[in-house]
């Protein structure tokens, strides 16, 4: 019934790197491609790389800025 | 729809009753015990029980009556999934998310110069302020935009208050971020002005990101963490490195700089970073300041607890009677104004209708979000005025004030504040120069350098060790000078782009944000206006931040202002006007205090106007006034603070219009029937396919 603990940390690290990302402005990579992969099955899947370009061209495109 | 109040068992009873009581009587030993130095953990203490009962208690009232968040309605995140900016995440990591969004230089600069009036006002305005009116409208701009597609508040104001309303916030948001960004660039100057160290240090930061940008678009693309962790290893090396440029009779020199200087390398290095593509500079730069940032503040957490340094600071001084040397006014409304973020922050609502609404999967997460990421945020600005509090009261004065007040010397210093009744010799003054590696502490203010030694003192009592003061000196104030200088890049682009926006609505092509020629020139604009008080405030004969801040604070508050109006009339929109002064008591708190204080500055002894007569005046007689040391200086004086007054006035004007705005919403929406807000249509979670 009880999670073994290794899955505990994996998850939990799992949630650490998706945090720090997100705070940086990218988004989850594993979750976008799943999200095509279901919705968009025509489209082409793009690499990390070329996904995180798109990402970090896109966070500073204006509004929002960050707090003083 | 849950009770207000979810039942609770008596196991739950007992430990709410327990946190009460323990809160009350921290609470108490904060405020009641006078004469002798009380420990900073009985504050912390004070500040985590009403934090806890805030959010339990009304957090969740607003949470369930006023909101009535709807934990079987489809959020933004599920009903528009994208994969890319509405992605239903985790509520841990959102809140992770939007508490790197909000937290700031902000609650650090406030709240330590707020401590010149005692620990205790700023301690109780921050308590009370979070709970009542700060994660309130954090919280309910976050709870609005969910239903309405995760919109931004600009959208929102003109959806609900109508289109001239939406056009002068904008406005009211363009001038608001250039004061934050002039203010906040003038605190790295007023921390690096003849500090060889900080400067070569902070230099330092530029060539790092470049070498990560192209590690990270070239070498080991995307690779944030990787190359955050070069990065934090490059910093630490500098300030290692920084201490023998200091020393080195050929280096040091070459860092060493006066305000003036320093605000002009400001200027040219924000005008061409905000150029320079986003991946080469600003990326990198922004990814080692959020981690510094999170890890800088759980040192500081830890520090405390650690340390559990005593408050040398007195409860109250005389100075809450509006004659204090780090700002000018009374208690009342400044102090309200110069603790802003931490308290409450019209620039949150930005963040809470921005990427946040976007993320989240359930609107049941909105309160831990919002309310709970606010809550945070007054715990660092706690941390912050502890650290301040823990410093020796003349240390504390000598670094806050400004030169005209104290002079130049440790004599000269050390003989003004003890006259003030807070007792320090010269050799005090030096040595704590010594210890953190300066030649001077004196008039550092704008609260980087004060936060920076108290932490280094908080910081050395747990890991001790020679010339270790220095080293974490230093460290905070790369810390600090390193998320501004983001933030100055970063808002630079912003504004640049809001300025496309609104001048694209008179002449077309300039909304073109690919031609060159309208990006150059808004740029132009964009440097020039945060440049200009920048500038001034440099120049400023009572050192700029004196001046500077309460135009910020009043900027600030306005704006958030507008917040809690936006969220009043929704409310009353919502047919919930029984629930009309939740958001409706804080919003007009934050009319009359930013009204008061303007008025203040517009009118009366501490005014700009004030100010800006008596050197005109002095110019038409040929009278030379101190500190300025010739008559173009004379004339620069009254013309900045004839500028300033116009602002101030700008700000008031804003205000007012923004209240009538509201108030003829609210009207309307009282005498209607049915309800008129602009929500979104219920979609049950259930029915939106995964």
């Amino acid at each position: 019934m009880t999670t073994p603990l290794s899955d505990k940390l994996r998850t939990g690290w799992k949630r650490a790197v998706q945090t720090a990302r997100l705070s940086c402005g990218v988004p989850d990579y594993d979750v976008y491609v799943q999200h095509l992969r279901t919705h968009h099955p025509e489209r082409e899947v793009p690499s990390y790389e070329a996904f995180f370009r798109e990402r970090q061209a896109a966070r500073y495109k204006g509004g929002g800025g960050r707090c003083c | 729809m849950q009770a207000a109040i979810p039942n609770s068992g008596p196991a739950s009873k007992i430990l709410w009753a327990a946190v009460s009581i323990v809160g009350a009587f921290c609470l108490g030993v904060v405020s009641l015990r006078r004469g002798e130095p009380i420990n900073a953990i009985w504050l912390v203490a004070a500040s985590m029980a009403v934090f806890a009962i805030g959010y339990r208690f009304y957090g969740k009232f607003i949470n369930s009556r006023v909101l009535q968040m709807d934990a079987s309605r489809a959020t933004p995140a599920v009903l528009r999934n994208d994969g890319l900016d509405y992605v239903p995440t985790d509520k841990w990591v959102v809140f992770g998310h939007h508490f790197a969004a909000i937290a700031g230089a902000g609650p650090l600069v406030g709240p330590v110069l707020a401590a010149q009036m005692g620990y205790l006002p700023g301690t109780l305005w921050i308590l009370f302020g979070v709970v009542f009116a700060g994660a309130v409208q954090d919280f309910m701009i976050l709870g609005i935009s969910l239903r309405r597609g995760g919109r931004s508040l600009g959208n929102m104001l003109r959806e609900e208050l109508g289109p001239q309303a939406g056009m002068v916030a904008m406005f009211g948001v363009l001038v608001l971020m250039m004061i934050v960004l002039a203010v906040l660039a003038l605190v790295v100057v007023k921390a690096l002005t003849h500090s060889p160290w900080g400067t070569f240090t902070v230099a330092c930061t530029i060539p790092t990101a470049l070498l990560m940008g192209v590690y990270m678009r070239w070498i080991r693309p995307g690779r944030i963490l990787e190359v955050s962790i070069i990065g934090v290893l490059l910093l630490l090396g500098s300030i290692w490195l920084g201490a023998r440029v200091a020393a080195s009779p050929t280096w040091g020199p070459m860092f060493n700089f006066g305000p003036s200087a320093l605000a002009w390398l400001l200027i040219v290095y924000g005008s061409c970073a905000s150029i320079l593509p986003v991946w080469l500079l600003l990326a990198p730069r922004d990814y080692l300041s959020t981690f510094l940032k999170i890890g800088t503040i759980a040192l500081l957490a830890l520090g405390i607890f650690l340390a559990a340094p005593t408050l040398q600071l007195p409860a109250i001084t005389r100075f809450i009677d509006g004659t204090g040397p780090v700002f000018q006014g009374g208690l009342f409304p400044f102090l309200f104004i110069t603790i802003a973020c931490g308290a409450v922050s019209g620039w949150h609502s930005i963040i809470a209708s921005g990427t946040t609404p976007k993320l989240l999967d359930n609107e049941r997460s909105a309160l831990l979000v919002g309310y709970g990421g606010m809550l945070m945020e007054a715990f660092v600005a706690i941390m912050a005025l502890v650290a301040a509090a823990s410093l020796h009261p003349g240390v504390y004065f000598a670094m806050n004030s400004p030169s005209a007040l104290i002079g130049t010397t440790a004599q000269q210093a050390a003989t003004t504040i003890s006259q003030w009744g807070f007792v320090v010799t010269p050799d005090q003054l030096l040595q704590t120069a010594k210890d953190i590696g300066e030649n001077s502490i004196l008039s550092r203010a704008g609260g980087a350098p004060t936060l920076a030694v108290g932490m280094a003192r908080i910081l050395q009592s747990i890991i001790p060790g020679e010339g270790m003061m220095a080293f974490w000196y230093h460290y905070a104030i790369l810390f600090e000078a390193l998320f501004i200088l983001t933030t100055v890049d970063a808002g630079t682009r912003v504004g640049r782009f809001m300025i496309q926006e609104i001048v694209g609505l008179v002449h077309k092509p300039w909304e073109r944000t690919d031609s060159w020629v309208s990006n150059l020139l808004a740029t132009a604009i964009c440097v020039s206006l945060w440049g200009y008080f920048l500038y001034q405030g440099a120049v400023d004969p009572l050192g700029g931040i004196n001046t500077l801040w309460p135009l910020f604070g009043i900027a600030n508050q306005m704006l958030a202002a507008i917040a809690l109006m936006l969220a009043t009339v929704v409310v009353v929109k919502l047919k919930r006007q029984r629930y009309v002064l939740v958001p409706g008591i804080p919003a007009l708190w934050l009319i009359i205090c930013t009204l008061t204080a303007g008025w203040e500055k517009l009118s009366g002894p501490i005014s700009f106007t004030g100010a800006a007569q008596k050197y005109a005046q002095g110019l038409a007689a040929g009278k030379l006034l101190a500190p300025a040391k010739n008559m173009a200086e004379m004339q620069r004086i009254a013309t900045n603070n004839y500028v300033d007054m116009a602002l101030t006035g700008l700000f008031m004007l804003l205000v007012v219009v923004m209240a009538m705005f509201a108030l003829r919403a609210l009207l309307q929406a009282w005498r209607s029937v049915s309800p008129t807000a602009h929500e979104e249509p219920y979609v049950a979670l259930g029915s939106v396919p995964g």
